[in-house]
């Protein structure tokens, strides 16, 4: 039985050594290189003494980060991206909460890394991928491994504005690409056209079965996502055929009329998620590509990526939305209601995920990991995890799941998962501000800010971008007078919210 | 001209678009940036701009973008 995820590459080497695994379409790794250059970190590390600890990679998107990434796996430790896109104050609590004592850099990053407080040792790529390799090492640190070690950890927003770190093991991962590779029908034939950033669990997707299947990922360049005609002849050119992608990515593609004038040939399969794919949208894609396969994917981070998925086989009405389906084997979704039952035929509950697939929890924070992953409340009479997403959801009259909405205040925006009070959190930390509220419209599918203080609106815009993601930015922002409140004494959402959609 | 600054003002209050001719290059907007442009562009100005003018070179500054809507409008 597998127990490792780099046994995956050590199988697939052996078979196509020299095919490309990775490429950005300027740069390229075969599975040899990545072996190898996998394999040579993994000692580089070892011969420092890193093992089993987190090891931030902190390099742009390109192959040799996935290399540095199974690198660390080499040598038993875990890998937590960073990139230079995430916002400076948030890279800073995430050193905080880490105290990494090591950091894999590239030749770009190396500058940066200097602008943290960060006191452990750089490393450069480069220098590492050189090291002698010594066979001996790596056999002892795998003899003693076992399936539950960690291997990454990823960052999800906190409504308290602390980001959380999401730990996963080796045995979740693998159960989850199984199951995946399974229903998405993965083979060597599959050519991956990526698009999630490299520091979320999203880009699992690729990256592994790669590995298992000796299939080729190409790395979408990000600038390409803004000029569809580009990102659809970049599909052709590299004859992508499987794309997992946030819907965003997709409307932007079917939104702007691109379709009529450039299909994107290849395409197989397109997998969808982490939002809800507007029907209108959706019926252009499959206009244009009627033998392409669509699924509808569903998953918390916690639970190691997707947990449910949706063959799309039917037609839907414009005013329907698309199940989240069921979840893949080895996963069992509970709907609790708000007294922990589990609620009637058709009636809303929580999402709540028992399994294999469970991550470990949060890294060094033990309280909001007994939040939210705790004990099945069915179940008196042996410890038995189960997640709470948060994520309300019912069954319809077929069976399937259908998500509802949240129940609190996180949203989905450009696929992905903001919570409003860390923004608000954000908002509240700076200088001569009295208090602020932001809410989601999906209808226009906004972020809007509303604040009370004396900053003006130019300044809260260049602050909010040096403490949060770009995606958590407000699309909209006003500075108001006084907040309304409603009648009980909380900030009026309700209200904010008219005032915005009704504003013209 | 005053129009479109006003529409680009509101998606970045703390950019100079008056000035700035790298909004492209420097990553100043982004792919929601561009969709919302579109959209704004087609309800302010009655101009659909077609998905192969929506490249690097018509987006890098408000000037550009401006030119585009005048063709776009002369061509109708």
């Amino acid at each position: 039985m597998q127990i490792n995820v780099l046994e995956y590459l050590e199988k697939t080497v052996l078979q196509v050594p020299e095919k490309i695994a990775y490429s950005d379409g300027t740069e390229s790794l075969t599975f040899r290189q990545v072996f190898e250059y996998s394999r040579a970190i993994g000692i580089f590390l070892l011969e420092n003494g890193y093992t089993r600890e987190p090891v931030v990679v902190f390099m742009r998107k390109h192959p040799n980060t996935i290399a540095a990434f199974f690198g660390t796996v080499y040598a038993g430790n875990f890998y937590v991206p960073i990139d230079e896109e995430m916002p400076r104050h948030r890279i800073a609590l995430i050193f905080e909460n880490l105290h990494p004592r090591v950091l894999i850099c590239d030749r770009e990053t190396k500058q940066l890394v200097k602008e943290f407080s960060y006191q452990g040792q750089v490393y450069c790529y480069d220098e590492m991928i050189n090291t002698m390799p010594k066979e001996e090492m790596l056999c002892q640190v795998r003899r003693e491994a076992i399936d539950t070690d960690p291997i990454y950890i990823v960052f999800t927003s906190g409504s308290t504005g602390i980001p959380k770190g999401v730990v996963a093991c080796h045995r979740s991962v693998i159960d989850y690409i199984e199951h995946l590779s399974e229903v998405l029908e993965f083979s060597e034939e599959t050519i991956f056209g990526n698009q999630a950033p490299l520091y979320f669990d999203a880009c699992l997707k690729e990256l592994y079965p790669t590995l298992k299947f000796g299939a080729t990922t190409y790395l979408i360049p990000k600038n390409l996502f803004m000029f569809p005609i580009k990102l659809v002849e970049f599909l052709n050119q590299y004859r992508i055929n499987t794309i997992c992608w946030v819907v965003s990515a997709l409307t932007m593609i079917s939104g702007l009329g691109v379709l009529e004038k450039i299909k994107p040939n290849d395409l197989k399969l397109i997998a969808f998620g982490s939002e809800v794919f507007p029907i209108k949208q959706f019926q252009l894609w499959r206009k244009a590509l009627p033998d392409t396969k669509f699924i509808n994917l569903y998953g918390p981070t916690e639970a190691t990526g997707m947990s449910c998925y949706y063959k799309v086989e039917r037609d839907f009405l414009p005013e329907e939305g698309i199940p989240i389906g069921r979840p893949f084997a080895n996963t069992r979704i509970l709907l609790l209601d708000q007294e922990n039952c589990p609620v009637r035929q058709g009636e809303t509950g929580e999402i709540c995920i028992a399994g294999t697939p469970l991550t470990l929890g949060y890294y060094n924070d033990w309280e909001r990991t007994e939040q939210a992953f705790v004990q099945n409340p069915l179940n008196v009479f042996y410890p038995e995890k189960i997640y709470r997403t948060g994520d309300l959801a019912r069954y319809n009259e077929q069976g399937e799941l259908m998500f509802v909405s949240r129940k609190d205040y996180q949203i989905k925006h450009m696929g992905h998962r903001i919570e409003l009070g860390e923004i608000e959190a954000n908002v509240n930390l700076l200088e001569g501000i009295l208090s602020s509220c932001c809410i989601y419209s999906p209808k226009k599918d906004k972020i809007v800010l509303y604040y009370v203080g004396e900053m003006e609106k130019a300044e809260m815009a260049a602050a909010l971008k040096e403490h949060l993601p770009r995606y958590m930015v407000p699309n909209f922002i006003e500075r108001i007078e006084e907040m309304p409140f409603t009648p009980n004494g909380k900030l009026d959402r309700v209200s904010l919210k008219q005032r915005y959609e009704n504003r013209r | 001209m005053e129009e479109l600054l006003a529409i680009l003002e509101e998606l970045h209050p703390e950019v100079d678009f008056k000035t700035c001719h790298t909004l492209v290059d420097d990553k100043i907007i982004d792919s929601f940036d561009i969709v919302s442009l579109v959209a704004e562009i087609h309800s302010e100005f009655d101009v659909a701009i077609p998905a192969e003018e929506i490249i690097p070179e018509n987006f890098n500054s408000a000037e550009a973008l401006y030119r585009l809507i005048e063709r776009l409008e002369n061509e109708d």
